[in-house]
Formats: C-alpha cells, sequence, structure tokens
C-alpha cells in the first residue's frame, strides 16, 4: 500500500499524508514538476485536470482546470511560496472562478510536499496541508477527527444502507 | 473532488460538534422525536434542548413540525449523507492522488529507464 499514514492535528490544523513509493526521488519530483504527469494524477478520473501555468518558482503560479463529467470545469490555481527540486515545494491551494481569479469564499490551504530519500531507492512523500483558520478547519475536517463523529456517521450509514442510494 | 466547502458545510459541521446534536440527530433519524422527548434525555433544560434542536435545524440536519401541542423533530437523512461523505473526501482526495502517482510511477520503471 503506498498510503502510510493519515494524520489529522486540530491544533496544528493540519493533515500530514505519508506515502511511500518504489521510485526515486527525482522520479517522484517529476510527477509534481513536469505539468503533463501532474494532470495525470491531481484530478481523478471523473474529474481530470488539464494544467494551464505551471512555474515552479517562488511567487511564480500554477493554473489548471478541471473537466467533469457534465462538461464543469472548476478551477483551482497554487501560488508557489518556496520550491527546493526534488526535495521540497510548498504552495498555497485555492480554487477559482470561472474567469480564473481566486475564489474568496472558499478557503485556502497550504501544502507543503517533502520528498525523502529511503533505502533500495525508495521515496518517502510527506503531504502537510495546513488550515488558514479554525473555521475553514472545522468546514473541511474538524468532524473527521472526532471519534463520535465518526461512530454517529457509521451508525447513520448503516440507517441508510436499506434505503435506495439517492445521488 | 472539489470539497464542498460552502457556508452550509460549515454549519452541518459546527452543529455536529456536540455530543448532544449528534445523538439527536441519529435519534430523530431513527424515528421522529418530541423535543419534551429529548429533553427527558439530557441533563439539561428544556430551553437548552430547543437551542440544540434550533442549531440543528438552521444546519439542516433536522426539520421541526408542530403536532398539537408537541413539536416533533425528524432527522435529515439527506444532510448528514452530505456531511459523512465531505468528512471523508479530502482524505479520499489524498489517496486517490497517492495511488495514481504510483501507477504513473509503475509505468515509468516498465516503460522507460532500467534500474
Amino acid at each position: 500500500m503506498s498510503v502510510t499514514s493519515i494524520v489529522k492535528d486540530r491544533e496544528a490544523k493540519t493533515m500530514t499524508v505519508t506515502a511511500e513509493f518504489d521510485a526515486p526521488v527525482e522520479r517522484v519530483w517529476e510527477v509534481w514538476a513536469d505539468p503533463r504527469k501532474l494532470e495525470r494524477w491531481w484530478g481523478p478520473p471523473t474529474y481530470p485536470a488539464t494544467v494551464e501555468e505551471h512555474d515552479l518558482t517562488p511567487g511564480g503560479s500554477v493554473t489548471y482546470y478541471m473537466t467533469g463529467p457534465e462538461g464543469d470545469k472548476p478551477r483551482g490555481w497554487w501560488k508557489i511560496v518556496s520550491v527546493d527540486p526534488p526535495h521540497q515545494l510548498e504552495f498555497d491551494d485555492g480554487f477559482a472562478d470561472d474567469a480564473g481569479n481566486p475564489n474568496p469564499k472558499v478557503p485556502v490551504m497550504t501544502i507543503r510536499v517533502s520528498l525523502e530519500a529511503l533505502a533500495n531507492g525508495r521515496t518517502r512523500m510527506t503531504i502537510e496541508t495546513t488550515f488558514p483558520s479554525p473555521e475553514a478547519m472545522d468546514e473541511l475536517l474538524a468532524m473527521g477527527m472526532e471519534e463520535g463523529m465518526s461512530a454517529a456517521a457509521s451508525q447513520i450509514d448503516e440507517l441508510l444502507v436499506p434505503e435506495p442510494q439517492v445521488g | 473532488m472539489v470539497v464542498d466547502r460552502d457556508e452550509r458545510t460549515g454549519r452541518v459541521f459546527r452543529a455536529l460538534a456536540d455530543a448532544t446534536r449528534r445523538d439527536i440527530v441519529a435519534r430523530t433519524m431513527r424515528a421522529e422525536q418530541s423535543v419534551s422527548g429529548l429533553a427527558r434525555l439530557y441533563p439539561m433544560s428544556f430551553a437548552a434542548v430547543q437551542k440544540h434542536v434550533a442549531v440543528l435545524e438552521a444546519a439542516g440536519l433536522v426539520t421541526k413540525q408542530r403536532q398539537g401541542r408537541e413539536v416533533m423533530v425528524t432527522g435529515n437523512v439527506a444532510t448528514v449523507r452530505r456531511a459523512s461523505r465531505v468528512l471523508d473526501q479530502l482524505e479520499a482526495v489524498w489517496r486517490g492522488r497517492v495511488d495514481r502517482i504510483d501507477a504513473i510511477l509503475t509505468e515509468d520503471r516498465r516503460g522507460g529507464a532500467k534500474r
């Protein structure tokens, strides 16, 4: 399994995903640094990404849109904070309106990518997502971290099972 | 893919951040409950339970309906379903991304440089 851990830390307002790949650091870096590779994994198969701008330098931008099954095209952007190939990349990650302008109603997350060489040519990738505010954290994650909620959610899921799936 | 982050979602999460309110949602999803019946279940005042119900109603998690002298509360399955999806969504987004990166790297290895 590639994902080795996912840790959500409410205090620090972060979610950290750790994964390991059977490929050297330089190769893993390419999936971020090569826009054609990036667009093969950033969006899910139902929402493939098309990367337009791709400037991985401090202050530089990455802009993209995803194409949904109904032709909808949600747009997003990165603003590069810092970059140290092939080990570190930090950027703000936000959504944009149809004209490509940042959407202020959606919280902006900061994503820090770290690539670390392991033995046998393997690489550990750590993705730390930091949320800007407790409210944004609430919106996106807070409940996921509460065992009580997870329990309630699974109970609720059980209650929902016999019902016909709506959406 | 795009996590639903509108204000309504924020309200749902904040409403569910409280154990009593989660319990009210779970119970009223199973069966309609009166506010006074709910109030008997928790060590708090009727007014406090009313307030919890109002928060849940504002979030769309329950609906209230007056029946004679009672106010009946019903859990809103659709809202709960949406909330439980959002919870897992961001995590699921990254699991999906990591799997796709893995696929790209595996392809690189097969088709590209020998190691």
